[in-house]
């Protein structure tokens, strides 16, 4: 397991320093947003699935994650597809 | 020994895990309202002004960003030592772990202080006030996390946390970790984009 986590640690360094970079490119709007949540998400997922080990977890702590991703998603997409962008 | 058996139930998860993971969604609802509301009025509204990036910081929370990733590796590798039964490397990583914390803080209040210098305050525009009640609400849960993983270390070190009984080093974890996640996502939010 050890020598998972320090892969892991490294992707998370290299996405660090990804979205810094990519940050100062001056991207335009759209593609540097979508880039930005990308990393995160991605970021985000290696912490849950290694770190949390939800990637060895049964159906019901899958359950309580995905329900609080779902909620999270309500909370956000309806009210921006209706006044943000 | 007075230790604190995980007790298991019908749904063969112990209690306390089934217990973080709904207290983490909890959380995810509390600051994922502060999130929705930031990116919803940032998008919307015409009044949201951002200050010039050159006063945000970006290197000072870039090297947070490093701070806390490091600090999620060294408490899972803290916890990997408990269970082997590596007791004076499950010290060693619970005291980086909680170090880098503490450097997490305090660079964040170096920061605050260069924002608060430069106009940029809680009441000073729609971004401050966003950045300061983010920011501060996830400063307050690695305080939190700090607490927690000194309780941890402690009780690993009376003995009471042992290689037979490793789930609150685990459960202390699983809290450090959805705190270095908020991170991830704030950190593009509040300085990338």
């Amino acid at each position: 397991m050890v020598k998972t986590y320090l892969t892991v640690f490294g992707a998370l360094a290299v996405l660090t320093a990804l979205t810094v970079t990519v940050s100062y490119m001056h991207l335009p709007r759209v593609p540097a947003i979508s880039l930005a949540v990308l990393i995160a998400l991605v970021k985000a997922s290696l912490i849950t699935a290694f770190f949390m080990h939800l990637k060895f977890e049964g159906r019901l702590i899958y359950g309580i994650f995905f329900a609080s991703l779902f909620f999270f998603i309500v909370l956000i997409v309806p009210v921006l597809i209706d006044i943000g962008f | 020994m007075n230790t604190i058996e995980a007790v298991p139930n019908q749904t063969g998860i112990p209690n306390g895990k089934l217990g973080i993971w709904f207290f983490l969604a909890s959380e995810v609802m509390l600051f994922g309202g502060l999130i929705s509301s930031y990116v919803i009025l940032r998008t919307g509204s015409p009044n949201f002004g951002l200050p010039p990036r050159e006063l945000l910081g970006v290197p000072w929370a870039t090297l947070n960003t490093f701070v806390l990733i490091t600090s999620s590796v060294s408490m899972v590798l803290a916890l990997a030592a408990m269970q082997e039964g590596r007791i004076s490397s499950f010290r060693n990583y619970m005291l980086l772990t909680i170090g880098l914390g503490f450097a997490f803080l305090g660079i964040k209040s170096y920061e605050y202080i260069h924002k608060i210098s430069e106009g940029i305050t809680i009441t000073s525009s729609l971004f401050g006030s966003f950045y300061f009640a983010l920011t501060g609400l996830h400063a307050l849960h690695v305080i939190g996390g700090l607490i927690f993983n000194s309780y941890v270390l402690a009780e690993g070190l009376k003995g009471r946390i042992n290689p037979d009984h490793y789930e609150r080093v685990e459960y202390a974890g699983l809290y450090w970790h959805f705190v270095d996640i908020v991170w991830v996502f704030l950190f593009p939010l509040l300085y990338l984009i």
